[in-house]
Parts: structure tokens; C-alpha cells; sequence
């Protein structure tokens, strides 16, 4: 990331996502973008509700109608991918990115056996044998830690517990070699005592293949362990983006601040947390100006009127507050 | 595996004793055997003798195990009204209604379960809506009605179909007659089947596409597309299969209805089948061949019933329990 001149491996600008609903149109996204570099791991934090899943959704190509992308672009290596038709898509979809999901309690088919599912994922994106696909399953489940892989592989996924699932699921996200993985909270189903080696596995495999992942979590212990940089959704809108530890030390935004005191460490007792007084705005309510307004202590006059847009800082950092805008924090002294 | 076989065998033999119970009270105690076998003028005595020689004076009890003897070996007695034995009368008739049963049930299957897929694919497709109206005119509308309904437009106006009996039959062996085999014999299925299988059909294609919505809905369909697999494999491969054991249960089920609800069918359309043979037992109070006819029906359910688990145990692996057990 300190090569200026690296492409982005995915590249998200001005996306809008809506929802036609009874009550009118909902946006989910208003106006979200965030690059990821080849191999870097992008957390994403926020709210629930603050549109994580829709985010990911929306780059695989798997937005539930009538919800659509209203406008705005997703690039994976420069090409547009967000205007492909479905077969093309479809090509994208485990090939290029991978996707694990929240729970793997269900999100494996109980009628077949692992085996049946990795052999026919890499199938449909890698002209090779079965015997060959069976072959490169099984050393995938190694890598993913299931004990006796060559002999688990014919079983079921309920013969599984609730972690092993979850690295069987990371084997079929990652079988077919995908440059991105979208992880949407991969370990939030699970047991706490597996959780972190969950994560570990995740990152460590795809730092080997050099594939980048954006890891959508509640949990700051997770991004301040995993990610390189963080982003952080606030109501259908990036709030701030930065490297991890200078958000971490010194967060920007005043919702991520408010955030960051909410990290349960070791030196701090955990009945610290700090909460941010209301909630987030639902979609049908989001107030004029910054949508964080309401709940912020540092709110001025031109966070009431206009929404602030993502400013570049020095360090990699964007932050879309007011705060940082020298015209109208010129406001702010005068008043 | 056998554990679960030997387990569902005692459940299925507990059910037909409690039937035989049924069907030995309807023998014994509806209307008088006595009354039914001899005529108004014998006397006092000769009765009692009559009683004494078929055992109606012994315990009851003793009575049951000779009537479950006696079944077991399909015998039910004599019919009062055709002076035949009834396991005779019984197997006379049921090629035709084995072979109707069979037609409408594959045919309410197939058409039920390609129509289901249809409109849960295309939920909101044009098609389909006109095939979800239509299908509820299947529902509500009388099995009787629909039969007369299609009598007089293919069999009267038309002319294309007959609207009675089997056609020409072919014997097999010694006791199967098959209407399979002649031109006569199929086209005087096509109406009847129609009329049996209909609302089956539309049960069938109601809940196939009930059960795929649902399916779509979860997961695993999820992060099968997630993975780029074929809308082809995501939809048949992974959703239909999983739709599987509920409409198994269910068309086993409806199956024994279309051998039970036969009976009306096979009044309209004036079917020699054993639902026919049962009518009109009832209206003479032939009570050997209504009790045979209970046990032959209630035996039909239990063989399907054993049949469906049987299914679902190859379906869905999580009910393979003893294997689960050994690899944690
Ligand atoms: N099918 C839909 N129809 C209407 N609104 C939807 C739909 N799906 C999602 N939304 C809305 O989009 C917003 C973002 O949802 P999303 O699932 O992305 O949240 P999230 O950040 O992943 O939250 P969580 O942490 O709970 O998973 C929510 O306010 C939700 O109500
Ligand atoms: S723009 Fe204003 S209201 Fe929004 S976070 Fe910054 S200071 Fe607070
Ligand atoms: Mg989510």
C-alpha cells in the first residue's frame, strides 16, 4: 500500500443502492466508496443496519430484487463488473471473489457431501477431472484444518461441528482461487473459543494465495488483529476510511471515535465500553445534512444542512465530516 | 438401518391389528351373519346349530384371533349378496383399479411437480398466474363434478373418449386383466385418471412450489449462487432436491387417497374396480366384503407409509443416525 502507484484490486465509486418499497424508495448505499489493494484486508465495520451486507451483496452481483444498484460503479482490476450480464457474472462469482457467509450451520446443502459440493464449485470454474478436483479438495480442507481430510471429505456437513463447517465453507469460498473474499461476519455464529482461529485460517490462506479480503465485523478486537484498514459505514454512508492504527489511535470521525472507545482491551475493563447516545436513523428517516447529526456532540451549523463528502487526509485517511473542512470549520470560530 | 426398518415394521403391524379390530367389529356385530346367510323360515334351532358351527358362540376373543388367522391367509368369507368368496371377488377387481391408481398418481406426480417448479421459477411470470388460478379451480371443485364435466364435453359433445367401463382387457396370468394392452383400454383410461388425479395434482403443484420458494429463500441457495455455480444447478441440483422429502411424504399419502378416493371415480365412469365393488357392498350391507375391503385399503396405506420412509432415508442423509453417531 505504500506503492502509490498500485492499481486497485477492487475499486467502488459513488455506489446507490435502493430498495422500492410500499412506503417509497429506501437507499441502502448512498453514495459509498472504498478501493481494496491486491491482497490487503479491508475491514468494514458498522452499525447493524448500516448496510455492510448490502455493500458486499452488491459486488458480488447478489442484490435481492427489487433492491438495485441505482447508480455509481464497481471495478475489479479497472474492468466494470457491476454492468455484466448474468452469465458473465456468474464467472465472476467464485472465480474472482469468494463469499463466506454468517452462519455455517446453514449455509452448506445437507443432501450432499463436502465432497460433492468442493468438487463441483471448482467444476464449474476449472476444467479438470473429478479425480483431479477431488485431489485439490482435499488438500484445500487440509490447508483449512480438518483433521483426516482424505476421509472427512465423504461426510455430510452435519457430521461437522459448527468451526469445522465454517472452514469447510472457507474451502468452497476460496476453491476455485478467487482474487477477493467477502467474509460477512464469518465468525459471529460461532463458538467464542473458535472464533479467532476461524479468522486466523481465513487470513492466513489468503495471504498465501495473495488474495485480498473484505472482512465485514461488529467485532473492532477482530479488524484491530486482521485488517490493514478499516472502513466504517454509518447509516448507508462511509463515515471514515484509514489504516487501522492511526484509526484506532486517533480516529477522525466523530462516530468512529465513538466507536474505537467501544473496544474491549486488555488493559481497559470491559464494562468501559463507550455508547454513543440514540441510534442509528432508519433508511425511510435519515435527517438532512450529516446523518450522524443528531447523535453527535461536536455537530455545528453546516452539519444540519449539507452532507459532507469524503475528505482525503494525509496517511491514506478519508473522513466525511465537516470537522475537517477549513472553510466551514471557519464557521465554526466565528459562531 | 435395520433398527429403523424393524422399528417402522412393529408400528405398521400395531396399525393393522387396530384395522382388523375394526373390521372384525363390523363383521361380527353389524346386522346379523346368521340373518344374512339363511333365510326367514329356518328355525330356531337350526340357527343355534349354525352358530355353533362358525364358532359365533365362542369367546369373543377366540373369535378375533380365528378372524386374524383367517385374514392372514386372505380369507374373508363368503359375500352374503354374490355367494363368492370375497378374496376372489376382490382380486377380480383390483387389476382395474391398480392400474387407474397408478396412471392418475404418475400423472398428478409429473404434471404436479413440473408444473410446481414452473410457477415458483417464474413466480412472477404471466403463465404463471393463470396456472395458480386454474390450479385453484382444481382444489374446490368435486372429484364428481369434474368426472361429469369431463363426460360431457369429451365423451358426449365431442366423442373423442368414452365415458364407461375398461375397454377391451387382456388376461395375464391367472388373475391380472390389463387394460394397458389395447387401444380400447388406454383411451377409457384417459378420463377417469384425469378425473382421480386432478386434484392430486394440483395438491402436489401447490406444495412443490410452496416448498421451492422456500428453499430459494435459504443459505445454502445463497452461497451456491454465491460460489457461481449454474442458475441450472443452483435450481434443480441444490433447491428441487431439498423440496424432495416433503413432496415424497405427501404424494405416498395422496397415493392411498387416490386408491381410497377411488370409489367415486369409479361410480362415474362406471369402473369395475374395487371402489365400485365397495358401493355397492355398502348398500346391500355385504358386510364380508366391506371389512376385506378396510383391511385392503388400510394395508395399501401401510405399504406406502414403509415405502416413504424408506424413501427418505436415501433422500436425506441426516436421518442416517447410526452413522452420525460413530464420526461425532
Ligand atoms: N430486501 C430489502 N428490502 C428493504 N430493505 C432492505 C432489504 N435488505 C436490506 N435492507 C435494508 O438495508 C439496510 C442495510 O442492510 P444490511 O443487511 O446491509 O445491514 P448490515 O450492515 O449488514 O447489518 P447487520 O450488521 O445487521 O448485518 C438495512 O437498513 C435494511 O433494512
Ligand atoms: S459532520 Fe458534523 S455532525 Fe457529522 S460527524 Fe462531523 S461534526 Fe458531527
Ligand atoms: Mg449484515
Amino acid at each position: 500500500m505504500t506503492d502509490a502507484k498500485t492499481e486497485p484490486l477492487l475499486s467502488v465509486r459513488d455506489l446507490v443502492v435502493e430498495f422500492p418499497t410500499r412506503r417509497g424508495v429506501l437507499r441502502a448505499l448512498d453514495r459509498v466508496s472504498f478501493d481494496i489493494m491486491p491482497g490487503e484486508v479491508l475491514g468494514m465495520v458498522g452499525e447493524s443496519g448500516a448496510g455492510k451486507s448490502i455493500t458486499g451483496a452488491s459486488i458480488i452481483g447478489l442484490i435481492e430484487p427489487p433492491g438495485r444498484i441505482a447508480s455509481g460503479e464497481i471495478r475489479l482490476k479497472g474492468e466494470r463488473i457491476d454492468t455484466l450480464g448474468p452469465e458473465a457474472m456468474r464467472r465472476v462469482r467464485g472465480r474472482r471473489i469468494g463469499m463466506v457467509f454468517q452462519d455455517p450451520l446453514t449455509s452448506l446443502n445437507p443432501l450432499y457431501t463436502v465432497a460433492q459440493q468442493l468438487t463441483e464449485t471448482i467444476r464449474t470454474h476449472i476444467d479438470i477431472s473429478k479425480g483431479e478436483a477431488r485431489k485439490r479438495a482435499i488438500a484445500l480442507l487440509d490447508r483449512v484444518g480438518i483433521p483426516a481430510a482424505a476421509r472427512r471429505i465423504d461426510d455430510y456437513p452435519h457430521h461437522f461441528s459448527g468451526g469445522m463447517r465454517q472452514r469447510v465453507v472457507i474451502a468452497l469460498a476460496l476453491c476455485a482461487e478467487p482474487e477477493l473474499v467477502i467474509a460477512d461476519e464469518p465468525t459471529t455464529a460461532l463458538d467464542v473459543s473458535v472464533q479467532s482461529q476461524i479468522i486466523e485460517v481465513l487470513k492466513d490462506i489468503c495471504a498465501e494465495r495473495g488474495a485480498a479480503v473484505m472482512l465485514i465485523t461488529h467485532d473492532m478486537g477482530v479488524i484491530a488483529e486482521t485488517a490493514d484498514r478499516v472502513a466504517v459505514l454509518y447509516a448507508g454512508r462511509m463515515a471514515e476510511i484509514g489504516p487501522v492504527r492511526d484509526v484506532i489511535t486517533e480516529a477522525l470521525h466523530p462516530y468512529t471515535a465513538g466507536l474505537m472507545g467501544s473496544i474491549p482491551t486488555l488493559t481497559q475493563e470491559t464494562d468501559r465500553l463507550v455508547q454513543i447516545p440514540g441510534a442509528m436513523p432508519r433508511l425511510h428517516a435519515i435527517p438532512q445534512g450529516c446523518a450522524f447529526n443528531p447523535r453527535c456532540e461536536r455537530a455545528f451549523a453546516p452539519c444540519r444542512e449539507t452532507r459532507p463528502d469524503l475528505i482525503s487526509r494525509e496517511g491514506g485517511r478519508d473522513v466525511a465530516c465537516w470537522l475537517y473542512d477549513p472553510a466551514r470549520t471557519g464557521e465554526l470560530r466565528d459562531a | 438401518m435395520i433398527a429403523f426398518i424393524i422399528r417402522r415394521l412393529i408400528q405398521s403391524i400395531i396399525v393393522m391389528v387396530a384395522v382388523a379390530a375394526v373390521s372384525f367389529a363390523l363383521f361380527r356385530f353389524v346386522g346379523d351373519p346368521i340373518n344374512s346367510m339363511v333365510g326367514q323360515e329356518a328355525s330356531i334351532d337350526d340357527r343355534q346349530a349354525l352358530r355353533d358351527s362358525l364358532g359365533l358362540n365362542d369367546p369373543i376373543i377366540t373369535q378375533f384371533g380365528r378372524f386374524i388367522g383367517n385374514a392372514l391367509q386372505g380369507e374373508f368369507g363368503i359375500s352374503y349378496r354374490l355367494q363368492m368368496p370375497v378374496t376372489e371377488l376382490i382380486m377380480q377387481r383390483l387389476p382395474a383399479t391398480l392400474e387407474l391408481a397408478l396412471v392418475s398418481g404418475t400423472l398428478a406426480f409429473i404434471t404436479g411437480l413440473g408444473l410446481g417448479v414452473y410457477t415458483a421459477l417464474r413466480r412472477r411470470g404471466v403463465l404463471s398466474n393463470v396456472i395458480m388460478t386454474g390450479s385453484l379451480i382444481g382444489v374446490s371443485l368435486p372429484t364428481f363434478l369434474i368426472g361429469v364435466l369431463l363426460i360431457w364435453v369429451f365423451a358426449v359433445e365431442l366423442r373423442w373418449l368414452p365415458s364407461n367401463g375398461r375397454g377391451e382387457v387382456v388376461s395375464i396370468g391367472s388373475w391380472w386383466s390389463t387394460g394397458f394392452l389395447t387401444t380400447s383400454g388406454r383411451l377409457a383410461l384417459i378420463l377417469p385418471a384425469i378425473t382421480l388425479g386432478l386434484y392430486q395434482m394440483t395438491l402436489i403443484m401447490r406444495l412443490v412450489r410452496a416448498e421451492l420458494l422456500e428453499v430459494l429463500r435459504s443459505d445454502f441457495i445463497k452461497f451456491a449462487r454465491a460460489r457461481g455455480l449454474s442458475a441450472r444447478a443452483v435450481n434443480f441440483g441444490h433447491a428441487l432436491k431439498n423440496t424432495l422429502v416433503p413432496v415424497i411424504t405427501i404424494t405416498g399419502l395422496q397415493l392411498g387417497s387416490i386408491i381410497a378416493f377411488a370409489i367415486i371415480t369409479e361410480t362415474v365412469f362406471n369402473w369395475p374396480g374395487v371402489g365400485a365393488l365397495f358401493i355397492s357392498s355398502v348398500r346391500f350391507v355385504d358386510v364380508p366384503v366391506m371389512s376385506a375391503y378396510l383391511m385392503m385399503i388400510a394395508l395399501i396405506f401401510v405399504i406406502i407409509n414403509l415405502i416413504v420412509d424408506l424413501l427418505y432415508y436415501a433422500v436425506d442423509p441426516r436421518l442416517r443416525v447410526d452413522r452420525a453417531a460413530h464420526s461425532h
